[in-house]
């Protein structure tokens, strides 16, 4: 290998009737033109540049000594056959794509016709989100009236993924909540000798709140994300198009069998989540603060009423809404490739989380106001 | 009225962003035809196609299917026109999470009032039509592209359409799978008189197949040369036909 470097790559400048010539010499390769660049840069920053490159003793050259050349920005003359063939493959006048003007990026677009664009994209995506929203409505009623029209291989299929598959993961996340609860409760209430009304404390707020709300976003990072996925990779793989040219609506087709499977399977994981957040209470209450069982669970049911585990169930049923509307539509929105699908997901999850909290928000000062 | 034509495309224009990729398209495709439209990667070709069955808005122009107007049409209306149509797609887009069986079978379902079984009768005789007699019960993911093209020809073949759209059927597929899948193509052109408007830029697949064909070009944006592919490569003066023809450079030809 020493031999290939018997003829390291260098530059001299000369001066041929007042014209800055660069006699450049040696094996021109990725290797040898990094000094060459620094090389050239210096001598640019000091005012000398070259008006004609001589590269007579250039003895061979690969696309990153072409480069470099090319970079230069002068005629080159004495090149070789391999360096002439090169240089005339990468000079930059040559353009395998015939590329019309009207191809060029508009970029300039002025800051009017950018502000009206703008504004339509925001027009068209209100209305578009409106006519989903009422495509939606329609499609439940239509699944209520002619419940045969559902494919029930898919709602059987899918109630099984977001109910009794998301079941482990909302029982351990809302017992640890509700052992949170209860400790964090029982610190401060132990203060005042109140340490029974941890029990009213743990189910109140998990019935009410934490409950639905822990397992809207467990929901929203396992079934909102799946949906925005599967359904975007059947949109790249044109099968949202074939779905649409055989006229079948791709609604009712991929976004009403996972509306409903969450719609029927969330009240139920509301109620498991609820159970499972007093029993982590329970387990604080029993021993931390030595409350009996029956003592702890009697508070709890005497604590809640049916108009608590309304709320729980009303907010259930609204973040189930939400995260299938969305996660659906994320998905329909799949741009290409698969970059495309991983930000449908994405977008998926966290915009089904920011309308679960508004949601919560809206729900919880209404309550209180009924 | 038999010489009306079963597709009629007339100044067409399509674009986006106030940007015009394709305009004054015009062609008509007569009965048991197969039209092929030609251009480089990037002329808007498969735009053109996605545009005749109704998936692109165009800017303007009409497309006409047996006479009558399919563009802007909707509700019932489009579904009946679309029932007229088959499409094979590049990916083939077969559903991924249905059999080969369940993905011919699913139209079938939909726009028929047939029995379960006859449906499965129907479906496995479409499969074994395309060859795939023994695979009724595999999933896409389990067979090889060229098997799942033909899985895609049967899908759109479900309800016996009177056009077939098909988009770069041969793309991807080595040149014994592709010359198997033009045969299927000719065959079943002579077989159920399918119309067939074939969307490629293979030139092998285009002399087998093509009874008509347009080139399009991209500088140009529209329709560069119509006639016979063999015609047109002996005969057009244009440099971009012949280049195309020939397979060699803008610069050579």
């Amino acid at each position: 290998m020493e031999a290939t470097r018997t003829a390291p790559a260098r530059i001299d400048i000369e001066s041929q009737g007042g014209r800055t010539v660069f006699r450049v010499s040696g094996r021109l390769d990725v290797e040898s033109t990094p000094a060459l660049w620094e090389q050239a840069r210096r001598l640019a920053k000091s005012g000398t540049r070259p008006e004609e490159i001589d590269a007579s003793a250039v003895e061979s050259c690969d696309s990153a000594g072409a480069s470099w050349l090319v970079w230069l920005g002068a005629p080159v003359s004495g090149a070789n056959p391999q360096v002439a063939a090169l240089l005339d493959l990468v000079r930059p006048e040559r353009k395998l794509t015939r590329r019309s003007v009207d191809d060029a990026p508009d970029v300039n677009r002025g800051l009017v016709l950018g502000l009206g664009h703008v504004a339509h994209e925001w027009v068209s995506a209100v209305r578009s989100t409106i006519v989903y929203a009422g495509t939606l409505v329609e499609g439940l009623v239509a699944a209520i009236r002619h419940p045969g029209s559902l494919r029930g291989k898919d709602l059987l299929l899918y109630m099984a993924r977001t109910g009794s598959e998301a079941l482990p993961i909302v029982a351990l996340i809302t017992f640890l909540v509700g052992v949170i609860i209860a400790f964090q409760a029982s610190v401060q209430l132990r203060q005042f000798g109140a340490d029974l009304y941890v029990a009213d404390a743990v189910a109140l707020s998990m019935v009410m709140e934490l409950g639905p709300l822990m397992t809207a976003i467990i929901m929203a990072g396992r079934s909102g994300s799946a949906f925005a996925a599967e359904i975007g990779t059947m949109k790249v793989n044109e099968e949202v198009d074939a779905l649409d040219t055989m006229g079948l609506d791709s609604t009712r087709f991929l976004v009403m069998p996972k509306f409903i499977a969450l719609l029927l399977t969330m009240p139920l994981l509301v109620t498991f989540a609820s159970f499972c957040g007093i029993g982590g209470g329970l387990l604080i209450g029993v021993t931390s603060l030595d409350l009996p069982v029956n003592v702890y669970l009697n508070e709890t049911v005497q604590r809640l009423t049916m108009w608590h585990a309304a709320q729980g169930y009303i907010k259930g049923e609204c973040y189930a809404v939400v995260i299938a509307a969305v996660g659906c539509r994320r998905g329909l929105q799949t741009k290409t490739g698969a970059q495309g699908v991983g930000l449908s997901a994405t977008s998926a999850v966290v915009s089904g989380i920011f309308l679960i909290i508004v949601v919560d928000a809206v729900l919880t000062v209404l309550f209180h106001y009924v | 009225m038999s010489d009306t034509p079963v597709l009629s495309v007339r100044d067409l224009r399509i674009g986006y962003d106030g940007k015009t990729v394709l305009e004054k398209i015009d062609f008509d495709v007569a009965r048991g035809e197969v039209f092929v439209i030609l251009g480089g990667s990037g002329c808007g070709k498969s735009t053109l196609l996605r545009t005749m069955i109704g998936l692109i808005k165009p800017l303007a122009g009409s497309v006409k299917v047996d006479g009558e107007e399919f563009l802007g049409v909707g509700g019932a209306a489009r579904v009946a026109m679309l029932r007229k149509f088959g499409v094979l797609y590049q990916s083939s887009a077969l559903f991924s999470s249905m059999t080969l069986v369940e993905n011919v079978s699913l139209p079938l379902e939909e726009f028929t009032e047939l029995p379960k079984d006859a449906i499965e009768i129907i479906a496995k005789t479409k499969l074994r039509l395309v060859g795939l007699e023994g695979f009724e019960g595999h999933l896409p993911s389990e067979i090889s592209g060229g098997m799942k093209k033909r899985a895609g020809v049967a899908r759109a073949l479900s309800l016996d359409p009177r056009i077939l759209f098909l988009d770069e059927p041969s793309a991807g597929l080595d040149p014994i799978t592709s010359a198997e899948l033009d045969r299927l193509i000719l065959d079943i052109r002579d077989a159920l008189g399918t119309t067939m408007v074939l969307v490629t830029h293979e030139l092998p697949s285009i002399y087998a197949v093509a009874d008509r064909c347009i080139v399009l070009e991209k500088a140009r944006h529209t329709i560069v040369a119509r006639g016979r592919p063999a015609d047109l490569r002996d005969t057009s003066d244009d440099p971009y036909v012949r280049a195309f023809f020939r397979r060699t450079t803008l610069t050579e030809a």
